[in-house]
């Protein structure tokens, strides 16, 4: 797939309003930052979204990209999860070419890989994988020979081990607020979380 | 309390204590003005172009340390005010604009004059916000306000569409802000102080840098004490001038690009460089490998991302530079390094910051005049240039925060409307603005909003006739192809001053300037003194951008020392 660099997780908790994913993307944008991924979803609290960042990049960029989404209103909490024990996820969609002499062979291959199949047409199978990276890129490699004629990713995922999640005690707090606070009720979300 | 979205702008300013804005009403904000004119505490300085709006907000900001506030319509009205964004962001300036924005209906449908500004301002602002409903305002309004003079302070915007401005809701105005995501640090990290403090004890060759954060956080007793009893050097960046009295002996004045030999070979010798509320700008630093290379840093500003971000300092403090400045004064000892500013002296005398004098009208001596004839306690705002450069390397700053200029975004058209801003903020003090006639004519017509608003501004227009600063750099690098920076239909200056009813004074000889400055401070009103001052004048010294102090050009032989 592609050549591997440097790449760091950093974990955003934001709060869910109206173009806070456009002020992150800008501020990314515009200070040149190379981002590989970008996962963005609803957190426990109402009211409030994690974003996952993949970034490329040596330690100043990474502590650079921390500090200016820091500087950021509407980012409530920024972890860097560089050195950190992780747990890190992603789901890929992959429709591959399947005759009636291969199926069988991917078919085993996706049962290697504990990945299922979600949808079988007469010539094609979409297959979904849930693992880290190295896990779908593996997987993607050994159905190449096949025939992938679409692949997509939803982007890596990343939580601590062993810990609450990232600035949870922000969350209660904030949420405890939010609460009493009719004037800061969430408005309609700023985006659809992935299902 | 029941109220209209535009009553509720209006309250929440009462609340805020503005008691002045600057604005140009259109269609979709005039339901704003309509209730805007039932308020006679706050006054409303109507200017002839929105740009001008943000940047007298802006100078009002700076001159006084309160928030300033510019009003414009929807579309064209907004996006004129887009520069001015870019300048109070760069230089930390604390700004509320209240924009009208296309009835929430019309919104994305391409109305007339519809933008979509909160999108266009994002990378220019602090923070912005599109208010959909009148029940959102006043915790929008507070929020605003806390947000732009808060920590490191910046534009904050307010699109409000015209029927929010008219909807009725109950109004509260909330006491405090809790902002999860935005509360600045302001004491400096106890472990920090104590390694500073231990760098400065032991340092033979100390050196200040004191930034804009100096003035912002009103920290000029805390330096100037620090200075004295550590007997430490102080240089000054461009937006750090008037943090510390130049004429003080331990005063080194501007370093970086067209900073003095000395200032520049201070920070190069440096062994602790003590860098205060300021981002190392590449004006400042120069090639950022060469730069203080055999310093230690001790980086103290509260904008946490500016820390490690340009130079990577042994001490980083996060805090507000008062705060932490008095942290240090707890703990440092008074010192002395006779042999250091023995240095600094002999460099001083070595090269001076001086010009080539000669017959001919220069720039440079007529700000050494106004210098002297001001006693150096005039408020000085500029453009951006070359009389931006003479103006910070030769006017004498004797009194606090006199100094406003567009450092980061290096924005022309700027002198103007700051100074009608300054000026209206403190009318107790003299304003001279120092203009060259290049950004002079991106904002002269304020000059009509100066006489409306009755502020006596002196205008000191350094006329070349051309883009002097572009002129040198075509004379440097470009083998003297002085292509499109020269003005060859330039008005009749005195004229036009009289077009618009000031007056307007000519200076043609070395002789006439120092009265013709007295002059025009004993005329009332704004005036515009034309300085036909030489064509081909370069700024000296000049650190060639990218470049280090081993690189630095000198002013030419035969040059006089400055009478600072």
């Amino acid at each position: 797939m592609m050549e591997r660099v440097e790449q760091q997780t950093i974990v955003a908790l934001v709060l869910d309003r109206p173009g806070v994913l456009n002020r992150v993307v800008s501020m990314v944008r515009r200070r040149g930052f190379n981002i590989t991924s970008l996962a963005v979803g609803h957190a426990e609290a109402p009211g409030f979204s994690r974003m996952t960042f993949v970034v490329e990049g040596d330690a100043p960029t990474i502590e650079q990209v921390t500090k200016q989404l820091r500087k950021l209103i509407d980012v409530v909490k920024v972890t860097d999860l560089s050195g950190e024990n992780t747990i890190s996820r992603e789901l890929a969609l992959m429709r591959v070419k399947a005759t009636p002499s291969t199926r069988s062979e991917i078919i085993q291959m996706v049962d290697i890989f504990r990945a299922n199949i979600v949808d079988v047409a007469h010539d094609s199978l979409v297959i979904e994988v849930t693992g880290d990276q190295d896990k779908l890129d593996s997987l993607y490699n050994l159905l190449k020979p096949f025939g992938v004629r679409e692949i997509m990713r939803s982007g890596r995922l990343a939580m601590v081990r062993g810990e609450p999640g990232a600035g949870n005690g922000k969350v209660r707090r904030a949420s405890r607020r939010l609460a009493s606070d009719e004037e800061l009720e969430p408005q309609q979300p700023a985006f659809e979380p992935p299902s | 309390m029941k109220l209209s979205g535009s009553q509720m702008v209006c309250e929440a300013l009462l609340q805020e204590g503005v008691d002045t804005i600057f604005g140009l009403p259109g269609g979709a904000i005039l339901p704003f003005y309509q209730t805007l004119s039932q308020y006679s505490a706050i006054r409303h300085i109507l200017v002839r172009h929105e740009q001008a709006a943000a940047m007298a907000a802006d100078g009002y900001a700076r001159a006084t340390g309160k928030v300033g506030v510019c009003v414009a319509t929807s579309g064209p009205g907004a996006t004129n005010l887009v520069t001015g964004f870019s300048v109070a962001l760069m230089d930390s300036a604390p700004l509320v604009a209240i924009t009208g924005q296309v009835a929430r209906a019309a919104i994305g449908s391409d109305a007339f004059q519809e933008t979509d500004v909160t999108g266009v301002t994002v990378p220019v602002t602090k923070h912005n916000y599109l208010v959909m409903k009148a029940s959102d305002l006043p915790m929008v309004l507070k929020e605003a306000f806390y947000i732009a003079r808060t920590g490191r302070p910046g534009p904050v915007l307010i699109d409000i569409p015209k029927d929010v401005q008219t909807e009725i809701a109950s109004f509260n105005y909330p006491a405090e802000v809790d902002l999860p995501a935005h509360r600045p640090v302001l004491e400096g990290h106890a472990a920090q102080i104590k390694r500073a403090v231990k760098l400065i004890e032991g340092a033979q060759r100390p050196v200040i840098l004191a930034g804009h954060g100096v003035i912002l956080s009103q920290a000029y007793d805390e330096l100037l004490e620090m200075a004295e009893r550590a007997q430490i050097p102080v240089v000054t960046t461009l937006l750090g001038l008037s943090s510390f009295p130049s004429p003080h002996v331990l005063c080194l004045g501007m370093p970086g690009m067209h900073g003095s030999v000395f200032a520049n070979m201070a920070v190069d010798e440096a062994d602790v460089l003590i860098a205060l509320g300021t981002r190392f700008d590449d004006r400042v630093t120069g090639n950022l490998k060469t730069f203080a290379s055999r310093a230690k840093t001790i980086h103290i500003d509260i904008d946490a991302a500016e820390i490690g971000k340009n130079v990577t300092p042994a001490v980083p403090i996060v805090g507000d530079v008062k705060r932490v400045l008095q942290q240090l004064l707890r703990l440092v000892e008074p010192k002395t390094h006779p042999e250091w500013l023995r240095r600094l002296d002999r460099l001083r005398t070595e090269h001076p910051l001086g010009y080539h004098e000669s017959e001919k009208l220069v720039t440079q001596y007529v700000i050494e005049q106004l210098s002297e004839v001001t006693d150096g306690r005039a408020l000085i705002t500029t453009g951006v240039g070359q009389h931006q450069m003479w103006a910070a390397q030769l006017y004498g700053f004797k009194e606090r925060n006199m100094f406003i200029s567009s450092g980061g975004a290096g924005a022309m058209g700027f002198e103007v409307p700051a100074a009608l801003g300054a000026q209206v903020g403190r009318p107790d003090k003299v304003v001279w603005t120092i203009a060259g006639d290049g950004g002079f004519q991106m904002t002269l017509m304020e000059l009509a909003t100066m006489v409306e608003a009755g502020a006596p501004v002196k205008i000191a227009l350094m006329n070349n006739g051309s883009l002097g600063m572009v002129r040198q750099w075509q004379d440097l690098f470009y083998e003297k192809d002085y292509f499109a920076t020269v003005y060859t239909g330039n008005p009749d200056w005195v004229k036009l001053a009289e077009a618009y009813g000031i007056t307007g004074l000519r200076v043609t000889e070395k002789e006439e300037v120092a009265p013709v400055i007295a002059e025009a401070m004993n005329r009332p009103g704004p005036v515009l003194v034309d300085f036909q001052v030489a064509f081909e004048e370069n700024v000296y010294p000049f650190i060639p951008p990218g470049q280090g102090v081993a690189q630095i050009i000198e002013t030419p032989s035969g040059a006089k020392e400055s009478v600072r």
